[in-house]
């Protein structure tokens, strides 16, 4: 790792004093004077024709300032993916799921919205429902969107080399399938949004929960019929998203009309089972594998057929579909591949953005069928592994540029650092390793609106301060944003101030999605922080009497690197610019797109998906109580390529927490949904990792200097999500000989193998 | 909902008076009465921790605790932890260690905590995983929370306040 300042040190949140304090302010933490409460009404059937909504009584309760249903306002879709929009704030005719918005109020207290939203009553005409996916494609099917015929509402087909060659050649062909279950994100902060207006200008002001503030400016433009020039979104800190604040919901939609219609500010807050019902989860995903294989293990061909429960709207589809494709093309290299995916509608929770976005799906399948593969045909499922690693530098059939690869490495240093030469294999029965493998992009490229800008000012008593779009939901973004400014100007932390996520103040950013932020914003800052430089140094230079590019900086202090004797301090530099009659502020101004041939879109083009990309294996250890069935993580370690880290505490903490929440997808958190009514909607019926859960934990860093990141920074954020859950499926497989196809992998389901297993084995003694 | 009536809620060595109905929860009271916000609502039933205050030293959760159980008693919540603009050696040890993200559930960390480190300034590992397994979190996967916990423990931060 390159020695540096600021950048790659342990460097704390900047606001992490405000945050442990309970200063930190949270959607709901604000209050506005003259400030309603508002609650939605939900549909309570899956799938139904609204006959009529009575709202008389709800009206003529005491308190209550505003009630309306999807007629009263205008008949505009929205959705984050442009061309995918497919979402009413509140349903018109029609409602696709339970959960699904039908009504909204406001009151004078909380209490009074509530009683008033119960006092709504819905009359439906229930139509037929469906919620399976395989159901849902198929002729007669009930139609959840009638505009979409046999409900497939986003699909992607790529095709690579030639496929049926490539079986034709191999000596082994094998297909299985597999299937992942609905996983929700659960951020600890519930979806929030307050809204205010200024009647005389027009301007609409919405503090809202949200990983995409940009996005949800334009939404509420198009949807509500506001200009977008009045419209400014700011984003408070953020308890959590996981992606499934990437969304916006019709707590944003509905404070903003009645905002407006009422002049006064308005705050909407689900609770907990909202959240679980009505926001977003992972796509629940069947996923049916055929692999031709060299007997040495060298995987020749591949077609992979997948169908995604998407729920009862789009939400990402399209992004969602084609991240699961393009990810199965790395990290290894497959050259003859098929990808088929489909988005399918059903009467269900919507599907969205969770970390990872449609690739741990895949990726429980191909690692688990590699696992089973190398048992069938006797080969090490590590060496396979090896095998078929993507190296840098080779050309890739659908166009990724990858400069800098550690994947093979971290297929050997995960492998020794488990001990897998002694353990795979040879463990006591109950007792097993496993690992499993992982590529991610570092945000995506090829489609529009990815542009990050950035502003630094450095004023005339050295504070530096940043305005920059990136959105921090807890992931430490600003701290890792200030920290490259704070290394280019050459001033310690404690000088940068960031504001941020300001619609109104901040450039333009994309938002936080696709693990992007610290490479896409994270160059717009150090292009920012270099125009600084640009101006200040030429000064700096007359002052040493030396050349620009002799200058370091760091500490407030500049000197000419080989002669560290000569120098001098921001403050007199500062004095001197001021001297020679240039203007302050100095202010520097920087953007950064992912370099791409064109703005196009990936469901339909090839090309490079994303500016670089992280790599990791990730190995788990686990033991298998065979009396009932719980399985007990007991290490996770990671071997990790994601560039240099700008913060390696950050980044841990990254890895630590996708850990937790792979084993809460392996084993246990399943949002069970039958019938489309959800049956756990809650933390206490949910249930995901406690401190009790925690397994040791390692971490290896695998050293690669990438040319496109900032300071050769990857991605950190989403990668580490992938692998855990195979990896702990594989050690399953290891410790008991079960080759679970689904997941979770619950007590109940290794109870019922065990007890097959000893029925056959009696069987055979027999 | 039966009759409001004003309660006096002794809050970090404060009085307040609030009007709550019998039903009103400590949680609320606190956070939409007091406007003592650092107290978090994650559930409202009392599964994630994320409300824990203390109560005459004991760690409870204010969101299925009733503002009239309340009357008569300490509360004491995050906002009476650090002392002025000084944090405390268990907030200054979260810090240090990157035990918190989004910092939604580090309240309740923090009470929860520092309630175990007020009965045994020197826990083992396993007590603090028992003892913090009430108060969930999403983002940290847990580690540096219990590395902070012991840093303190062990007296590198100072004892607990």
């Amino acid at each position: 790792m390159k020695v540096l300042n600021v950048v790659g040190q342990r460097v704390p949140m900047h606001d992490a004093a405000a945050k442990i304090t309970g200063q930190a302010q949270y959607t709901d933490d604000l209050v506005l004077p003259g400030m309603l409460f508002g609650k939605l009404v939900r549909s309570t059937v899956a799938h139904g024709r609204i006959k009529s909504i009575d709202v008389s009584k709800a009206k003529a309760l005491p308190g209550v300032k505003g009630v309306i249903t999807g007629m009263d306002i205008p008949d505009r879709v929205y959705g984050i993916v442009p061309k995918a929009k497919d979402e009413h704030a509140l349903a018109r005719e029609k409602v696709r799921y339970i959960g699904d918005e039908v009504a909204a109020v406001v009151a004078i207290d909380q209490e009074t919205a509530e009683e008033a939203a119960r006092l709504i009553t819905v009359e439906y005409e229930e139509l037929p429902a469906v919620f399976d996916p395989l159901d849902a494609i198929k002729e007669g099917a009930p139609l959840v969107h009638e505009n979409t015929p046999g409900n497939v509402s986003a699909q992607i087909h790529k095709e690579f080399g030639d496929l049926e060659a490539g079986f034709a050649a191999s000596d082994y062909v094998f297909e299985d399938s597999y299937y992942t279950h609905a996983q929700n994100h659960a951020p600890m902060e519930p979806h929030a949004a307050l809204a205010s207006y200024d009647a005389l200008n027009g301007d609409l002001t919405l503090w809202s929960g949200t990983q995409i503030p940009y996005f949800l400016k334009r939404n509420l433009s198009t949807t509500l019929v506001i200009p977008e020039q009045n419209i400014r979104v700011i984003k408070p800190k953020v308890g959590g998203g996981f992606g499934q604040k990437i969304d916006m919901f019709a707590k944003d939609f509905c404070a903003c009309w009645f905002a407006k219609e009422l002049g006064r500010p308005v705050k909407f807050l689900y609770d907990r089972e909202e959240v679980f019902q009505s926001t977003r989860q992972r796509h629940p995903m069947y996923l049916t594998l055929k692999t031709g294989v060299s007997k040495e293990g060298k995987i020749i061909a591949q077609k992979i057929t997948a169908h995604a429960d998407g729920g009862a709207y789009n939400s990402t589809a399209p992004l969602m579909i084609t991240l699961s494709c393009f990810f199965v093309m790395i990290p290894y290299k497959i050259e003859n591949l098929v990808y088929e995916g489909y988005h399918v509608y059903t009467n269900k929770p919507v599907g969205g953005a969770m970390r990872g976005h449609g690739i741990p799906q895949p990726r429980f399948a191909i690692e688990r069928q590699i696992d089973q593969i190398a048992k069938r045909i006797g080969v090490d499922a590590s060496e396979m592994r090896l095998l078929n690693a993507i190296e840098a530098g080779e050309p890739h059939p659908a166009g990724f540029i990858i400069n800098t690869c550690g994947f093979a490495d971290s297929v050997r240093e995960a492998s020794k650092a488990i001990g897998w030469a002694e353990k795979r294999g040879k463990l006591p029965f109950g007792r097993g390793v496993g690992i499993a493998c992982a590529s991610f992009p570092s945000g995506v490229a090829n489609m529009s609106h990815l542009a990050s800008g950035c502003v630094v000012q450095l004023s005339s008593e050295g504070r530096v301060s940043v305005l920059s779009g990136a959105a921090d939901i807890g992931q430490g973004a600003e701290t890792v944003i200030a920290q490259i400014v704070a290394e280019r100007v050459g001033v310690p932390m404690e000088d940068v101030h960031i504001t941020a996520a300001d619609t109104g103040l901040c450039p333009l950013d994309a938002g936080t999605f696709g693990s992007g932020v610290t490479v896409r914003a994270g160059n717009a800052a150090l292009n920012a922080a270099n125009d600084i430089r640009a101006q200040l140094f030429p000064v700096v230079a007359e002052a040493l009497g030396c050349e620009v590019d002799e200058i370091e900086a760091a500490n407030r202090l500049f000197w000419v690197r080989d002669d560290p004797d000569r120098s001098v301090g921001m403050r007199d530099i500062l004095r001197q610019y001021q001297y020679i009659d240039r203007s302050l502020p100095i202010v520097g101004r920087g953007a950064w797109v992912p370099p791409a041939d064109s703005a196009t879109t990936l469901l339909t083009n090839n090309g490079n998906l994303s500016p670089n990309y992280s790599f990791m294996t990730q190995a788990a250890e686990v033991e298998v109580d065979l009396e009932t069935g719980r399985v007990n993580v007991i290490k996770v370690l990671t071997a990790h390529d994601c560039g240099q880290p700008i913060n390696p505490m950050l980044v841990e903490g990254q890895l630590e927490g996708s850990i937790l929440g792979g084993i809460g997808y392996a084993l246990y958190e399943d949002s069970t949904c039958i019938d489309g009514q959800q049956h756990n909607p809650s933390f206490l019926d949910y249930g995901f990792p406690t401190m009790m859960e925690l397994p040791e934990m390692e971490g290896i860093h695998i050293d690669t200097d990438d040319p496109i990141g900032p300071f050769g920074a990857k991605e950190a954020g989403e990668g580490t999500q992938l692998a855990p859950a195979p990896a702990i499926v594989n050690a399953i497989a290891d410790a008991i000989g079960v080759d679970f196809d689904r997941l979770p992998v619950t007590p109940d389901m290794i109870l019922a193998a065990l007890k097959k297993q000893r029925e056959e084995a009696a069987g055979e003694a027999r | 909902m039966g009759a409001k009536r004003i309660l006096t809620l002794n809050v970090n060595g404060d009085d307040y008076e609030v009007v709550c109905a019998p039903n009103t929860t400590l949680l609320e009271a606190l956070r939409e009465k007091a406007f003592l916000t650092g107290t978090k609502r994650g559930c409202d039933l009392g599964a994630c921790g994320a409300c824990t205050v203390l109560m005459d030293g004991e760690a409870i959760l204010s969101c299925i605790t009733l503002a009239v159980e309340a009357e008569g008693r300490s509360i004491r919540t995050i906002e009476g932890v650090s002392d002025g603009g000084e944090l405390s050696p268990l907030q200054q040890a979260f810090v240090d260690h990157g035990a918190l993200q989004c910092g939604f559930c580090s309240p309740g960390f923090i009470m929860s905590a520092t309630e175990l480190l007020a009965e045994n300034p020197h826990p083992e590992r396993a007590e603090i995983q028992r003892r913090l397994a009430g108060n969930l979190c999403r983002c940290t996967g847990y580690v540096k929370i219990v590395e902070a916990v012991e840093a303190v423990a062990q007296g590198a931060e100072g004892g607990a306040r």
